[in-house]
C-alpha cells in the first residue's frame, strides 16, 4: 500500500515545525538583546569546542586516510601509475567541501546536541526551568542563546581543525606512505584549491552548528516524562539533527556557488 | 488589604480540566495554605500565580495588577516580588550551593559582590546551614537540599514567599524546622505566604487560614479552627485522612 502522510501526521509536523521557528525567533531576540549570559557562554565555547576536540581529530584523520586510499586507488586504476600526484586537489577539495563539515556536524551532533538534550530536559523534569524563571532568569536567554552561539562559533572552528587534520592525513598516505611525489602533489593542491572551497564547508558549518543546539534545546525543552522522556528526548536529538544537517548539506551544496568568480 | 487575587481561573490540559473556576484572595502578611488531594491541581494553581502557566480563562491579580494576560519585562516586574521555594528544591546542579543563592540577587538586585557573599551566608544561616557555600547540590541530603532551596528563595527578600509542598520529603522535625522558618518569614519579614500541602500538621502549625482544592474548585475556606470544624464531608474526610467517604479514590 503507498504511503500517504495521514491529516494527524501532517499537523503534528507543522507544529513542531512551528515550535522550532518559535524558538529560533526569541533565541534570536536573546541574543540581540543586552546583558549576555557571559559566564554560560564561555562554559559553552569550552564543552562544544575544546572538549569535541579529541573526537574531531580522530574523525578528521581516518576520513583522510580513507579518502586518500580511495583517491589514490581510483588513479592508479583508471589514469595509470604517476597519476596520483594530482590526488591532492581532489582530497582537499572533497575534504574542505564536503566530508570534514558533515563528519565533524554528525560527530558534534551526538556528542553535543544529545548532552544539551539530556540537560535542559533532565532540568525540565525537575522544575529547574520553572526555577530560572521564577528567579528572573529568562530560559531561553540563559540555556539557548549561549548554546546556540556557542556552536555556531564552534562547529566552524572545529571543521576548520578538521579539514587541517584530514588534509596532513590525505597527504601522509599518498605521499609518505605510498611514495608519491610531495612536490607535484602539494603544488596542485595550492594551484587549484581555492580560498573559496574551504569558506563554502565553513559556511555549511555554521548552519549545522545552529541546526545541533537548536534540535538540541528544542528537545531538552519538551522534555516530558522521568528518565525515559530524557532518553526520548536524546535519541530524537540525534536522530532529527543528523537527517536535519544531511539534508541541509544538499541543499547548501546546490545554492552555494561553486567559485566567487563572476560568471 | 488584598495582595493576591484569583477571579474564576480555568485551566485544562488537553482535554483534561485541571482548575474549574478557582476563586481565591490571600491578604497582605497572610499564610494561606491550599490543602487538596495529590493531583487536584495544587501545584499547577501555584504556577499560575508566578506566571509559569497562563489561565484559559479567569484573572489573577498580584498586588493590584492583572498578570494573566502580560509578558516579558512586564511580568518580569512582578515575578521579582515572588519566592519559589519548589517541591523538590529545584536546585540548579551545576552550579554550587553559593552560587545557588546568589543566582536571584544577581538579577534580581544591584549589590556588591561582598555583600552578595554576605546576603548568601545570612540567608543560608537562617536556614540552619553553614560553610556549605562550595558544596554541589549531589552532596547534600535531602532536607538540607530543600534549605538551601528556601535560602534562594528568600535572598533577594520578596514580598511573598509561595511553598509547594515544602514538608514532602523530608523526616517530621525537619518538616517541623521548615514549618517554624516559614512562621518566621511571617512574623519577622511580614512575608506574604501561600503554603501547597497535604500535610495536616503542617498546615495548623503556619495557616492563618486554609483553603481546600478539590474537584478543581476551593470548596471550603476558613480558620484551622473552622476548618477542623467543617461541617463539609469532603473536608472532613481529608483532614481525618479516612479512605472511606465521599472522595473516591478507586
Amino acid at each position: 500500500m503507498p504511503f500517504f502522510p495521514r491529516p494527524r501526521h501532517t499537523i503534528m509536523f507543522l507544529e513542531q515545525l512551528g515550535e522550532v521557528g518559535i524558538l529560533i525567533v526569541q533565541t534570536l531576540r536573546s541574543i540581540f538583546r543586552r546583558r549576555w549570559e557571559r559566564g554560560m557562554l564561555v562554559r559553552q565555547l569550552e564543552e562544544i569546542g575544546v572538549r569535541s576536540i579529541p573526537v574531531v581529530t580522530l574523525t578528521a584523520a581516518f576520513g583522510g586516510l580513507v579518502f586518500g586510499l580511495q583517491t589514490y586507488i581510483g588513479f592508479h586504476r583508471y589514469i595509470g601509475a604517476g597519476s596520483e600526484a594530482y590526488a591532492g586537489p581532489i582530497i582537499s577539495l572533497g575534504l574542505s567541501k564536503e566530508l570534514i563539515p558533515l563528519l565533524v556536524a554528525v560527530m558534534v551532533s551526538g556528542r553535543v546536541g544529545s548532552a544539551m538534550a539530556a540537560q535542559i530536559g533532565t532540568m525540565k523534569i525537575t522544575e529547574q526551568i520553572d526555577a530560572l524563571f521564577s528567579l528572573g532568569a529568562d530560559p531561553v536567554r540563559y540555556l539557548v542563546a549561549p548554546r546556540a552561539v556557542a556552536s555556531v562559533i564552534m562547529v566552524p572552528c572545529l571543521t576548520m581543525f578538521g579539514d587541517l587534520i584530514g588534509m596532513a592525513a590525505g597527504y601522509f598516505y599518498i605521499v609518505i606512505a605510498m611514495g608519491v611525489n610531495r612536490h607535484i602533489y602539494l603544488q596542485n593542491t595550492m594551484l587549484y584549491l581555492e580560498l573559496w572551497d574551504v569558506a563554502t564547508g565553513l559556511i555549511k558549518a555554521a548552519v549545522f552548528g545552529a541546526v545541533i543546539a537548536i534540535i538540541g534545546c528544542w528537545q531538552g525543552l519538551k522534555t516530558r516524562g522521568g528518565a525515559e522522556g530524557v532518553g526520548r528526548a536524546t535519541t530524537r536529538t540525534v536522530v532529527i539533527s543528523s537527517i536535519t544537517i544531511l539534508i541541509l548539506n544538499f541543499f547548501l551544496s546546490k545554492a552555494l556557488p561553486s567559485n566567487l568568480k563572476l560568471q | 488589604m488584598t495582595m493576591i487575587k484569583i477571579v474564576g481561573l480555568y485551566r485544562s490540559f488537553g482535554a483534561t480540566p485541571v482548575l474549574r473556576g478557582v476563586d481565591l484572595e490571600v491578604r497582605r502578611g497572610e499564610t494561606m495554605v491550599v490543602i487538596g488531594q495529590s493531583g487536584s491541581g495544587k501545584s499547577v494553581l501555584i504556577k499560575h500565580l508566578i506566571g509559569l502557566l497562563k489561565p484559559d480563562q479567569g484573572e489573577i491579580y498580584v498586588d493590584g495588577t492583572e498578570i494573566s494576560r502580560i509578558r516579558g519585562d512586564a511580568l518580569q516586574k512582578v515575578t521579582r516580588k515572588f519566592g519559589m521555594l519548589f517541591q523538590g528544591a529545584a536546585l540548579f546542579d551545576s552550579l554550587t550551593v553559593g552560587q545557588n543563592v546568589r543566582f536571584g540577587l544577581e538579577r534580581y538586585t544591584s549589590y556588591s559582590r561582598d555583600e552578595m557573599d554576605r546576603i548568601v551566608a545570612d540567608c543560608l544561616a537562617k536556614v540552619g546551614l553553614r560553610g556549605v557555600e562550595r558544596l554541589m547540590p549531589h552532596e547534600l541530603s535531602g532536607g538540607m537540599k530543600k534549605r538551601v532551596g528556601l535560602a534562594r528563595a528568600i535572598a533577594y527578600s520578596p514580598d511573598i514567599m509561595l511553598y509547594d509542598e515544602p514538608s514532602t520529603g523530608i523526616d517530621p522535625i525537619r518538616a517541623d524546622a521548615i514549618n517554624d522558618l516559614i512562621n518566621v518569614m511571617k512574623t519577622e519579614l511580614r512575608v506574604t505566604s501561600v503554603v501547597i500541602t497535604h500535610d495536616m500538621v503542617s498546615s495548623y502549625k503556619v495557616a492563618d487560614r486554609i483553603a481546600m482544592l478539590h474537584d478543581g474548585r476551593i470548596i471550603e475556606i476558613g480558620t484551622p479552627p473552622e476548618i477542623q470544624h467543617s461541617r463539609n464531608p469532603v473536608v472532613q474526610q481529608f483532614i481525618r485522612g479516612e479512605a472511606e467517604g465521599p472522595i473516591k479514590i478507586f
